[in-house]
């Protein structure tokens, strides 16, 4: 540091009086606090009802119970592996590394949705899928999602206040009939997706389940064009109904037991199937179907060949968050990505820092 | 005296007003993003590529620093002054220097691909580990936190001289050139 001083009869301007001082200092703590304050303002402590991922997360724990270790929802979970391989038909729709004809491993995650990891399977659970492609050059992307044909929400809100109505009363242990009622009342869009959700006909299994990114994304080619497109992964396996009688069903781990034991007889495989939006096919509505017949691109095949518990699967500790996307793959207008984004974040950093409880699904029933 | 030794060099000035803005944007962003639903993902996929950058600047700032001259401090100053804003300056270096290798030292555990823009990303400089990437995640808001509280100190005590004391702290580092009176 410097040492010399500089003169300080250069610097000296005419003294100030007490109350000047006292007026200046105040405006310099009037200044502080602005700048403290717009902090505060910007980190939402100032708007205690807005809504954001760390209350999200909260309500999730407040339905589901807290269980260390284990995602807020879709937490009954197992791991899987494999690869994806693309014909090449996707090249001409999204730049994206992912769609070159060859071949990229896969970590994916199947589970059910719910906050508890010990839930028993039931059908009419909502099945989740996760991926993640690794590309070669270090890029990914990671999807997560579901077997429903559409979404029952179209926004943050709406999930928010079905999961408010939804939690149990402390009495019955059950949802209030009334509250439920009353969300219905004021989310019609709920009420027109519970529609298609009714006529929708569930597999007997996760081996025979189509997946759906139910959410709207953009791909964008070489050229810089892009298209809106929903994407699904559609099993070769033979469909079979939910209702058929299927396996032990009274097992409490019959689904992710039958895929254990389908996975270790053959290979699983899955179409990526791309559906190409047009001019006006709403792409900020995952509860509204696209119109029938658009276009839909077979893009190459999901093979996933092995199951992993938990315990051991580098899926558990991986967060399948809809939008880490590789260069050719974009968000869409949809209100729930960006939710989605920020909730599983939270979600991965709760269970990030917790003690790792046993999965329901153990490594010893995956050697069975 | 000429006026080269009494402001920070040309290039120390630039250096400074840039990251100044830099930093203050990206505590803001910083703060917003981890409370927004809405504009988590726009807000956290500026954060990244600006915390890079801020961790470049900070480096070239801290070697541009070593081979200048500095200005004196105002003779206004005691010793105990002098040495609470050279340890100051030092804080923010280190946490300027810090922060972002934490925050990506924690994407690197949580195995997120740290994308700067387009199919650019950097490598991962830490194993996949969750729970040291909640430790990070933790001391990268403890150092935000304390950044922030430093910059208002910062802040504040030039404001103090600028205002109050008016001895032309300020003027040292003024974007502009201040001419020797």
């Amino acid at each position: 540091m410097p040492s010399d001083s500089i003169p300080s009869a250069n610097l000296h301007p005419a003294h100030l009086t007490t109350g000047s001082n006292v007026i200046r200092l105040g405006g310099i703590g009037i200044i502080l606090l602005c700048v403290a304050g717009t902090f505060f303002y910007l980190g939402g402590w100032l708007t205690p009802h807005e809504l954001t991922p760390a209350r999200f997360a909260d309500e999730f724990e407040q339905v589901g119970g807290i269980h260390s270790g284990f995602r807020l929802n879709h937490a009954k979970g197992l791991g899987v592996s494999g690869f994806f391989e693309s014909n090449g038909q996707g090249a001409r729709l999204s730049k994206a590394d992912v769609f070159r004809m060859g071949r990229v491993p896969v970590i994916g995650r199947f589970s059910l949705s719910g906050g508890n990891p010990y839930q028993a399977d039931a059908p009419d659970t909502v099945r989740g899928l996760g991926l993640q492609f690794r590309l070669p050059d270090g890029e990914e992307w990671r999807t997560a999602m579901v077997n429903l044909p559409v979404f029952p929400f179209n926004n943050p809100q709406g999930f928010f206040d079905n999961l408010v109505a939804s939690q149990p009363d402390p009495e019955t242990h059950k949802p209030d009939p009334e509250k439920m009622a009353a969300f219905l009342a004021n989310h019609p869009e709920t009420v027109q997706a519970g529609k298609i959700l009714k006529g929708f006909a569930k597999s007997s299994g996760f081996d025979n389940s189509t997946f759906n990114s139910l959410n709207a994304f953009r791909f964008v080619d070489a050229s810089g064009a892009s298209i809106p497109v929903r994407w699904s992964m559609v099993p070769a396996q033979q469909f079979e109904s939910a209702s058929a009688p299927g396996p032990a069903q009274g097992d409490k781990n019959y689904l992710f037991y039958a895929l254990i034991a389908s996975i270790s007889q053959h290979p699983l495989q899955w179409h990526l199937i791309v559906t190409l939006g047009q001019t006006g096919d709403r792409t900020d509505d995952a509860s509204i179907p696209w119109p029938e017949g658009r276009e839909r691109v077979d893009v190459g095949t999901l093979t996933l060949d092995s199951a992993e518990s938990e315990a051991t699967s580098p899926a558990r500790d991986i967060n399948f968050d809809p939008l880490i996307l590789p260069d050719g793959i974009a968000a869409s207008d949809d209100p729930l990505l960006s939710a989605r984004s920020a909730v599983y974040s939270q979600s991965f950093t709760r269970r990030a820092g917790e003690k790792k409880e046993p999965s329901a699904i153990s490594p010893s029933d995956v050697r069975k | 005296m000429d006026s080269g030794r009494r402001q920070f060099t040309a290039s120390m000035r630039f250096l400074h007003w840039l990251m100044a803005a830099l930093v203050l944007a990206m505590l803001g962003i910083g703060i917003a993003m981890v409370a927004s639903i809405s504009d988590y993902h726009r807000l956290v996929s500026l954060h990244r590529p600006l915390g890079i950058l801020i961790l470049i600047l900070v480096v070239i700032r801290f070697v541009n620093r070593r081979f200048s001259t500095l200005p004196p401090f105002p003779p206004t100053m005691s010793s105990q002054e002098r040495y609470v804003a050279s340890a100051s300056e030092l804080l923010l270096y280190t946490l300027l220097f810090v922060q972002p290798l934490v925050g990506w030292g924690m994407l690197s555990a949580a195995r997120y691909p740290i994308v700067m823009f387009g199919s650019v990303h950097l490598p991962p400089i830490l194993p996949h580990n969750v729970m040291l990437y909640a430790m990070l995640r933790t001391t990268h808001t403890v150092l935000a936190y304390l950044l922030f509280l430093t910059f208002l100190a910062h802040f504040g005590a030039v404001l103090f001289h600028t205002l109050i004391v008016r001895d032309g702290t300020f003027s040292r580092m003024a974007p502009w050139r201040v001419r020797a009176r």
